[in-house]
Formats: structure tokens, sequence, C-alpha cells
């Protein structure tokens, strides 16, 4: 933040995205009320109300039709976006797909929860990374103003890629916790955007095009293999525009993976989201016990920057690996699954240990960070666990 | 505006489907859509549900629109259509369209993606009030997959998911009055026509288009291989269909109702039931055959009290 064009906000993380999106003034917003992310839309309405914003909101019935009036109104051409939670989520499934094959830029706000059943309101990243293999770029913030930065990243990023994206925050914890969020004044984020400038829009009646037509074994797979490309080249468009912005503003975004002490580390806690800010604290408080830890936050998860990744870890010997979803595989959790996955065609050897914590949204403690540490420490010495952990759950002894 | 177009000024036009497409010989729904799509006197913009139509108009690399076109999925032509008209509201408010131009959005979904998966987005967005024209093309069961019952499958009617047995005689629930579901929205303007009266349905369609917010036309779609008959009887089931009143003629112009075809003889429903494969078992059950023609002539009776009255 080196700048001085930024305005300080108290903000909760819906707030603050219901801001980015009020400064953004995408062309059409269409969205359904879930909790926890409900408010974004709540606040936002109001500004379409009070005449703030010259967005048309479309407040569907569904879910479904929320990405299905995305989906329509970004291929005729228009900035898109919507915001959803879980189950919401969940009942958008089948449109995800549709959005990112259909190469639409559709920025979407996930205020993270678990998934049902048992039915449950709050933050873990079960339902996120339940799409994770559904075409869309996920980035996951670790506060209020990094959501805020982020959202107006997406649009740029989404929109040169020809990808939806979805950035995500964690459930009550992000949404409704109030933080410190620095803004930017209008007209920047207006230069920085632009307008929208489609490939191809349906509203072009004088070059007519056909969106989404049948399309079988002869094509399907070379459409699914230039989408495959557009998320490799995704990467290098994240990366220019995240260097763009942190220029532009003074600011100090990851693009894909923050570095928190792992110069002199000698193991590493891999985190996301608003758990690397309390495991950052407890590495603090840990290193002046004379404890040499670090952390890597994993910010964009799709795609999987797996070359950063690899060559950021690399030189450790042990890494503990924090998720906050199952995939009920009995192996774990995604991000270990792919770390791993991400690690195999090293020579060197590393030794993994993967840490459930929070799920439903059982509060992650300073405690619980300190287990962790402590847990990869002797894990690091030779001792011996199972490959996951479950922290801070009611087991039978 | 005029209201009727002739033949010869309809065939002068572009008529918004080109040759070449897949669907069925004798399917009829080639024809709806052209009649549609040649009323216009604006641009049009489709959205199509999944379905026959979608999947014989477009295969990659083709396409038989020379208009433009898009499918998402099969329950959401609606909303899709939705997302289209916001855009080009929002662009227009923005200045990066003119103001006035004038686009007509249009949605083709059957009765799978219209009565029964589609439904809810269907009512969603004809409650918003989006400027669009909905066209259900009824052939009355999931054709695309191979002729599963719908909720819009007639009483008695004989599908691969409600044939026919030696104790179930075909499908046993009436299908749903999606025309007065619609019209219990109160949007504008809903209607019935079939292709036979072509007149009739051009004339409904370009009503629809002088109207600003949602309309709804459910035109029936005789299907050759769903229903059993010759691949050159397509108009004429659907004459019989009106003619015996099993699909009446009529609509509910900003809630004035109007029947725009009284048959002079109302022929019986065994006229219609007798030439299709799907009914074929009901010869044998002269008693299915009285309780489909009492239903008929219940709702032919309602209409005709119904008729030129506004109902709100």
């Amino acid at each position: 933040m080196k700048t001085k064009i930024f305005i300080k906000h108290a903000f909760t993380g819906n707030e603050a995205s219901a801001y980015a999106m009020k400064q953004i003034n995408p062309d059409v917003v269409a969205a359904y009320p879930i909790t926890p992310a409900t408010e974004i839309v709540q606040i936002f309405s109001k500004y379409v109300s009070d005449g703030e914003v010259d967005t048309e909101f479309v407040p569907v019935e569904s879910e479904h039709s929320a990405m299905s009036v995305c989906i329509g109104a970004s291929a005729a051409g228009a900035r898109v976006m919507t915001a959803t939670s879980a189950q919401g989520l969940a009942l958008m499934h089948e449109m995800l797909y549709i959005a990112s094959g259909l190469r639409l830029p559709i920025v979407m706000v996930v205020g993270n929860r678990a998934l049902s059943a048992p039915i449950n309101i709050h933050g873990d990243h079960s339902d996120t990374m339940g799409s994770r293999d559904a075409g869309w770029l996920q980035f996951y913030c670790e506060n209020a103003n990094e959501v805020y930065h982020t959202i107006i990243m997406a649009i740029k990023i989404a929109e040169n890629a020809n990808l939806p994206a979805m950035v995500c925050m964690d459930g009550f914890i992000i949404t409704h916790g109030m933080e410190v969020v620095y803004t930017l004044p209008d007209e920047e984020i207006r230069e920085f955007l632009g307008v929208r400038k489609p490939l191809y829009s349906l509203l072009d009646i004088q070059n007519p095009i056909t969106v989404g037509p049948l399309d079988l074994y002869d094509y399907y797979f070379e459409h699914k293999r230039g989408q495959i490309e557009a998320m490799i080249n995704s990467k290098k468009i994240i990366e220019e525009v995240v260097k763009e912005y942190n220029e532009r503003f003074g600011t100090n975004f990851p693009p894909f993976i923050e570095e928190y002490k792992i110069e002199d580390a000698d193991f590493l806690i891999i985190s996301m989201s608003s758990a690397a800010g309390t495991m950052k604290e407890a590495i603090d408080i840990k290193r002046e016990e004379g404890i040499k830890v670090g952390l890597l936050r994993i910010k964009t998860f799709r795609p999987f920057p797996y070359e950063v990744l690899r060559e950021k870890i690399r030189k450790f010997k042990a890494i503990g690996i924090m998720d906050r979803a199952e995939t009920l595989s009995t192996m774990g959790g995604p991000v270990a699954i792919e770390t791993k996955a991400a690690l195999y065609s090293l020579p060197e050897k590393i030794n993994l240990i993967n840490f459930i914590f929070g799920l439903g949204g059982r509060e992650f403690t300073l405690n619980d960070a300190f287990k962790i540490i402590e847990i990869t420490k002797k894990f690091s010495e030779g001792e011996k666990f199972p490959e996951v952990l479950y922290i801070g759950v009611r087991e039978e002894e | 505006m005029k209201k009727i177009l002739s033949l010869k000024e309809l065939s002068e036009r572009n008529l918004g489907l080109a040759p070449g497409h897949r669907a069925c010989a004798g399917c009829p729904f080639p024809s709806i859509v052209k009649m549609v799509l040649s009323s216009s006197d604006y641009p049009v913009i489709v959205a199509n549900a999944t379905g026959c139509m979608e999947v014989t108009t477009t295969i990659f690399p083709y396409s038989a629109w020379p208009v433009p076109w898009i499918h998402s999925a099969f329950e959401n032509a609606a909303a899709t259509i939705a997302g289209v008209e916001t855009a080009f509201k929002a662009l227009k408010k923005k200045g990066i369209i003119p103001k006035d131009k004038k686009i007509n959005f249009i949605a083709f979904a059957g009765d799978g993606g219209t009565y029964d998966i589609g439904l809810q987005a269907l009512s969603g967005a004809i409650e918003r009030g989006h400027n669009f024209l909905y066209v259900l093309y009824d052939n009355q069961a999931y054709m695309n997959t191979g002729i599963q019952r719908s909720s819009g499958t007639p009483f008695g009617a004989s599908t691969t998911t409600s044939p026919a047995g030696k104790v179930i005689p075909g499908k046993m629930q009436e299908r749903k009055d999606i025309t007065e579901i619609i019209a219990a929205h109160g949007i504008p303007y809903v209607a019935q026509a079939s292709p036979s009266h072509f007149g009739d349905l051009i004339r409904k369609v370009r009503r629809a288009f002088e109207i600003e917010g949602p309309k709804f036309i459910a035109v029936i779609s005789p299907c050759v291989p769903g229903w059993g008959y010759e691949e050159s009887e397509s108009i004429e089931m659907a004459k019989l269909a009106v003619e015996t009143c099993f699909w009446p003629l009529y609509e509910i112009d900003h809630g004035v109702y109007k029947i725009n075809y009284k048959p002079k003889n109302k022929l019986p429903v065994k006229v219609f039931l007798e030439k299709q494969e799907r009914f074929k078992h009901l010869l044998e059950r002269e008693d299915l055959i009285e309780e489909i023609q009492k239903r008929i002539d219940e709702k032919w009776e309602k209409l005709l009290f119904l008729d030129g009255k506004k109902i709100r």
C-alpha cells in the first residue's frame, strides 16, 4: 500500500465485495440469496435502487437461473457478476461447466460454506472444492481487503482469459468479520478495467453466431483441448494482471502463492484462506521459541500453480498441508492430494502430512495451529503419524 | 404493424431457419420456427432448450440458424434468454447500444423443457417481466430421448415410460394445462396455436411482438415417431387436434379470453385418437375414450363460458 490514493474503510467481507461490485459497475448482476453471501446482493440491490450503479439487477428464482442469466448476458457481451454459497453453488453445478465450456467471463464471489448434509451454514471449503474441476479460475482470499482487490483483478483476468472466475472467502469468518479495507477511487478502477470487449456477442445482429451447438465425438475433444489450453494460458494472464495491479497501486498481492518466513525455515505448512492468518500468528509465536517454521499460502487453486509450488517447496523435507474440506476418497483433503501429485515428478523425497480442520465452521484456534506446527515438526524429525490427521474434532479414544 | 402477413409476403422474408437440418421427415417444428421468426419485423435472438430442436438444427460445425442463437441447458431457456435481454437493456442504458434499437427475444422449448424441468425458470422469468416471447412446441412427450412421458403427455397415451400394458392402459394422469398455468401469472399475452392454422399462428406471434413484457404461445407439434402416424400427416394431425377441441385455439390478451376458432362441427376425439399408434390400445376401451371426450367437452365448455370475458 505505497500510494496515498487508498481510502480506509471498516468493512465485512460481504460489504467489501458489494463495494467492489459497485465500483466495477457491472452491466448485469443476477443472484439469489443464500447465507452467508446474501448480504452481498442485498447491499448491491440498494446501490441499484439508489441509482449508484447502472447495473441491471436480476433477482432470480434460483441459483440455477442466476448462472443461466449470467451465461445469457455474458454471451451477449455484458460484464456480468454474481455471488453465492454452498447449496447455491451446488445447484449451479450444471451451469458452472456450461459457463466455462462456452468460455464466458463471469465473476462470482463465493462465501465458502459447508455443504449439506448435515445442513450447516458456516465456513468450510466443501462447496468450491466440489466445483474445482468445473473449469473456473479459483482465488481463495485471506481477508476482506484481499477479497476487495481480488474481485477487481478477477474481472480483468476473466475477460482476458475468456474464463469464469470465483473469488472465495471463508463464510462468516471473512464474510461477516469486520476488517480494515483499503479501497481505490472509482475512476482508478474504471481506468484499470475499461469496458469489456467481447470476442463475440449474441447482440451483434450483423454477425450472427450459434452458441452452444451439439458437439459430438468429432469436435468435442478439440474444444475441451482448447479449454485446457486456456487454463494453461490463464497462468500468464493472472501473473500479468496481478503485476500490473501491484505496480499501478503499490500493492503486494501474490498471483499464486504467498510466502511467509520460508527462507530459513526447517519445515513448512501449506494453508489457504483465513486460516493462513491464524497460522502466521502461530508461526511468529513459535519462532520466538526457536522453531523455524514457514508458511505457503495458496491463493490461486485453479489453475493449480504446481510449477511455482514445486520450486518453492523442493528444498524442504517435511510439509504439513491444511485442508478445510474432505474428498471422502479416504486420501484426505484436496489441497494435500493435489500437492502430492505436483511433487511426484521431483527427484527429491518430500514427506507430507495432511491436517483436516474446521469442517462445518468449527473454530480454528491458535492452539490448533500450534498443534499442527508441533506435529509437523516431529514428523520432520522422523516420527511416524497417520497420513491424514483431524484437528479440533471429538473422536473416540 | 400489419396484423396479418399474406403467404406471399411471408415467403419473401428471411425464414430464420436454413435447410439441411436433421429434423425427422414430416416434423412440423421447422415450419413453426419459420412462421415465428419470419413474423418478426425486427432482428431476433433465439434461446433454445435442450431437445429435438437444438439437436437437429445444430451439430458443430454446422448450424441451421442464420440468426443469433444460444443453447445452454435443458431447464433454462427462459432464464438464458432473460440474460440476453437484460444485457441488451444494460448496454442500451450505458449507451453502447443505440436507445432506439429493437430486437425480438424468443425462447423455444419442448414440453419437457416447459411443463416439467423448465417450469421454475419459466415461471421466474415471466414473473420478473422480461421482454421476450416463449414458444412451447408441444409434442407431448420426451421425444428427443425416445418418447418418455412428460407432464404434457395426455391421458391414455402410450409412451416408453407409460407403456400400454396388460394391466395399465398407458398414461393414467391427465396432462397439466400449461396455458392456464402460465396465464395465472397474469402476463400480458398467452395463446394456444397450431401449425395447421398458420394464419392464426402468425397473427398471434405478431400480436405478441407488439407487446412489451413476457409472452407465451403454446403450439401443438405432432411427432411422427412419438405419436405414430404417416410422415405426410403432421399438419392433418394438428388440424384434427383443433377440430376435435383436443387443442383449442384461443388467446388471453391482457386478461381477455378469446376463442380464435370454433369448429363448425366439433369432431369426436376418437377421430383424432384412432389415427395414432400411441392411442391404438384405447380402441378396445370405450370407457377411456368416453372419459377423454368428457374432459375435452368440459374444457371446451369452460372456454366457451370464458370467451370474450375479461378475467382480471
